[in-house]
């Protein structure tokens, strides 16, 4: 075993109404990856915040190369070498990737002049580590979110580093993408350097990780080598309970067809045809990019559609605004709930209620807060969402304490077509299925679902139908009897069936 | 998880706004006697009126991330559309109706600029003072608008001079304003999606909100508030000056900004506004009766919103 590089004793952190962390414990080993597990609001990203200064921890001990240590801020910690990539982006869509890379670190002449081409040389190389075919003068913004995470975790290699702390990094991730990012991550093993490894994805940490910190409720658990558990195990001390079949489908009597797309076309969208029946789940898989984003943003009206239309009940509607969707009977949950399914500076309560808002208030305009209240409080419930109470601001919750907040949204305007785009990145294998439960119940009632996921186990688990996309086409439709893995990649790669 | 209560010391922090103006009226009233008087307070607050009703839609307005520098020039203009129409005998009804609706219709067009046109709040709203400004040189050609000395200019006077139950009528007008004002933030759909607009606006417009007629609607506000306040100024002196309101837009953002609202949009309250209107118009008689020199004024009155700023970003 390699030496001991980082070690947290009985780290506490109290936010007003919540004790974050209670008591936790973490090692970080040279050549050794650590995952780090537990449900959402176990205290994860709060104890890497702790970690490099970002918040002050209440009470316990931080030991860092042998020295007892306290980060006053990222920047400090950073410079000690340690690394983080959060789970939240935050990068600047306005400058290159390179710039990105090293904001703040420009390398400079003799005249203070920016080195422009070493810069470039320089962020190219990363970006071809992680096996990115993009030029490093690309605007970031122009890249998708999966790409923009890769770009996140370049620039965390661009430091000299002893510890990388990676904060659910293949949250957004293609399954090549992910490959690369483990192949770095096994160079970096190589290379002496310890990683803290954070994912609800369990058979990563199966993958790529040596050693298991659990938490649960703020409070350590345990820490053992991944060797001594399964999966199972591993997931009984996170939730502290038996999880059964993780993937509960529900045989439904289908309906009429509900929503159809005739020919659609948008940007990224060609000609696609699409059938959604009552009490339906109908999965969309492809890969990044292959349109199907772009597809639920145009039947929503959030993107223009440039050709064809979209038949609800056997009726032409026109959607040119999400407001026309929604009243349709249309809700669509983003896959990117910080850019567009959240306000994070409003409570849970408003959140939940703004796209319903119409449901909870008089024509005047006059809101009736008890029924909001009630409904709110219904939905924290079965949802179980981890908050002190409806009115803490959505930005204080955990990732994926935030994406239920953002489907209860979705949820609370009734729809009869419901789309999930990406519906359970970042959220807890148990509340994975608490999600999955409640899709079965609406699908039960009658509604319509689409499931767009990267997810491939969730697709198949999930769906009645199963629709793979490639460059905006569909290039494939099963069953969920004939369809597999296999034959799903391969029309996502663009084999046509 | 473990929930845990606020503690007293959070609870008053978040306060500081309404401490800040206690500790002042404390201190002025140990340096001055005459400070904290019935006729003094009344008199505060009829001085902090105008201000503070312009600011009352300022806070909307900035709620929504945006900013409105035309107030100034609309008090202007509305003030002397006011007094014309009293000066030719014209009901005071029908004045301050006509009055009122030339700022709905002002602040709505640069609205529309803003919203369809999507131009930036600060530049749309400095064309607009500018324009208006001129707007209103051009109808008073330059020179003061008297309302007169008929029957109609004495009841118009009542807006600016008058009393009921013993308070003067700016100081209800100003009551009304904050209690509308709030009920609208804190009741109503309207309310809940001008900080929704102001937190993001892609995801308050995935949520099916007509965004750009919330914008219009907030400016629109802006513009009747300030029209309002014009003819508060306008019945007080009983003429409308073609130059008045010029700087009162500073006035009115140092309020909301003391209040605790954020320029980034989508945090604030309309209680935090009312104090922090308080707090300039305490300032500025505090300083008249300890008899500091007009150009002092300025700098202590630039230093004290400097310090609250600041206090204000470092507790966060
Ligand atoms: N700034 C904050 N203010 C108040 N509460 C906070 C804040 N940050 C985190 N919390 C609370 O602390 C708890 C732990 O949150 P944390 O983000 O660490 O969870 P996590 O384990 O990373 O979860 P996830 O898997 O969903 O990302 C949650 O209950 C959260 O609501
Ligand atoms: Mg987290």
């Amino acid at each position: 075993m390699g030496n001991e590089l980082l070690k947290l004793e009985g780290i506490e952190k109290s936010f007003p109404g919540v004790k974050a962390l209670d008591g936790v414990n973490l090692t970080v080993t040279a050549g050794r990856v650590m995952a780090l597990v537990g449900e959402n609001g176990a205290g994860k990203s709060t104890l890497m915040k702790v970690l490099t200064g970002i918040y002050k921890r209440d009470a316990g001990t931080m030991t860092y190369l042998g020295k007892k240590v306290t980060f006053k801020g990222p920047a400090q910690s950073q410079k000690a070498g340690i690394s983080i990539i959060h789970q939240e982006l935050n990068l600047l869509p306005e400058l290159s990737i390179a710039e990105n890379i090293f904001l703040g670190r420009e390398q400079v002449g003799s005249l203070g002049n920016i080195l422009w081409n070493r810069m470039y040389t320089e962020a190219d190389n990363l970006l071809k580590r992680l096996g990115i075919s993009r030029s490093s003068k690309t605007r970031l913004g122009e890249l998708g979110i999966g790409e923009q995470q890769m770009v996140e975790i370049a620039k965390a290699l661009s430091f000299e580093s002893r510890v990388i702390i990676m904060d659910e990094p293949t949250d957004a991730l293609t399954d090549t993408e992910t490959q690369a990012l483990f192949t770095v991550i096994n160079e970096l093993r190589d290379a002496d350097y310890g990683v803290v490894y954070i994912s609800h994805r369990l058979k990563e940490i199966f993958d790529i990780c040596d050693d298991v910190t659990i938490l649960r409720d703020g409070k350590f658990i345990a820490e053992m080598p991944v060797a001594e558990l399964t999966e199972e195990t591993m997931i009984e001390l996170m939730v502290g309970r038996k999880l059964e079949e993780q993937y509960p489908r529900i045989a439904v009597a289908k309906g009429n067809v509900q929503l159809k797309t005739d020919n659609l076309s948008a940007d990224g969208v060609n000609e696609v045809c699409l059938e959604v029946c009552e009490g339906e789940i109908v999965g969309v898989a492809g890969l990044m990019g292959a349109g199907r984003t772009e597809l639920m943003k145009a039947i929503f009206g959030a993107n223009p559609v440039t050709g064809g239309c979209i038949i609800i009940n056997g009726k032409k509607v026109h959607i040119s605004t999400p407001k026309d969707a929604l009243e349709a009977g249309i809700a669509f949950i983003s896959e990117d709930r910080k850019a567009d399914g959240l306000i994070l500076g409003l409570s849970v309560k408003e959140n939940m209620t703004l796209a319903a808002l119409k449901h909870f208030s008089h024509a005047a305009g006059q809101v009736y807060h008890a029924k909001e209240r009630d409904a709110v409080n219904q939905y924290i419930e079965t949802f179980n969402i981890k908050t002190p109470s409806r009115k803490q601001a959505v930005g204080n919750l955990s990732g994926g304490n935030q994406q239920k907040v953002a489907i209860a949204k979705g949820l609370m305007t009734r729809p009869k077509v419901l789309i999930l785009d990406e519906p359970t990145r970042g959220v807890d294998v148990g509340a994975k299925k608490e999600i999955y439960q409640l899709i079965n119940t609406f699908k039960k009632e009658g509604m319509s679902i689409i499931l767009v996921s990267s997810d491939m186990p969730e697709i198949l688990g999930m769906s009645d139908r199963i629709v793979v996309m490639h460059e905006g086409r569909i290039s494939g439709e099963f069953t969920a009897a004939e369809a597999d893995q296999e034959t799903i990649m391969a029309c996502a790669v663009g084999k046509t069936r | 998880m473990t929930i845990q209560k606020k503690s007293l010391s959070t609870r008053l922090i978040e306060q500081k706004t309404l401490i800040a103006l206690l500790a002042m009226i404390l201190v002025v009233s140990l340096l001055n006697p005459n400070f904290f008087t019935t006729g003094n307070i009344l008199n505060i607050l009829r001085q902090t009126a105008v201000n503070a009703v312009i600011a009352v839609g300022m806070t909307m307005v900035i709620l929504t991330a945006g900013i409105d520098l035309s107030v100034g020039s609309i008090l202007a203009l509305c003030g002397a559309i006011g007094a014309s129409l009293i000066a030719a005998e014209l009901p005071v009804a029908v004045a301050v109706g006509t009055s009122l609706a030339a700022g709905a219709i002002v602040g709505g067009v640069t609205g529309i600029i803003i919203a369809k046109g999507k131009v930036q709040a600060f530049i749309a709203t400095l064309v607009a003072m500018t324009l208006v400004r001129g707007l209103t040189l051009v109808y008073t050609d330059g020179r003061p608008i008297s309302t007169g000395f008929t029957d109609v200019a004495d009841s118009f006077a009542v807006i600016g001079t008058g009393y009921l139950f013993g308070v003067p009528v700016p100081v209800w007008i100003m009551a009304v304003t904050f209690l509308g004002a709030w009920y609208l933030l804190n009741h109503t759909r309207l309310g809940r999606y001008i900080y929704a607009l102001g937190g993001n606006e892609t995801a308050t417009r995935l949520s099916g909100i007509n965004v750009d007629r919330i914008k219009i609607y907030v400016y629109a506000i802006s513009g009747v508030l300030s029209a309002l306040a014009g003819l508060i100024v306008t019945s007080r002196l009983s003429s409308a000056q073609p130059t008045a309101g010029a700087g009162y837009e500073l006035d009115a953002i140092a309020a909301v900004v003391l209040g605790g609202t954020s320029l980034m949009g989508g945090k604030g309250t309309i209680i935090g506004t009312l104090l922090g209107a308080l707090i300039i118009g305490f300032l500025n008689n505090a300083l008249n009766l300890l008899d500091v020199s007009s150009y002092y004024q300025m700098i202590a009155k630039a230093l004290v919103i400097l310090l609250a700023v600041l206090i204000d970003t470092k507790s966060k």
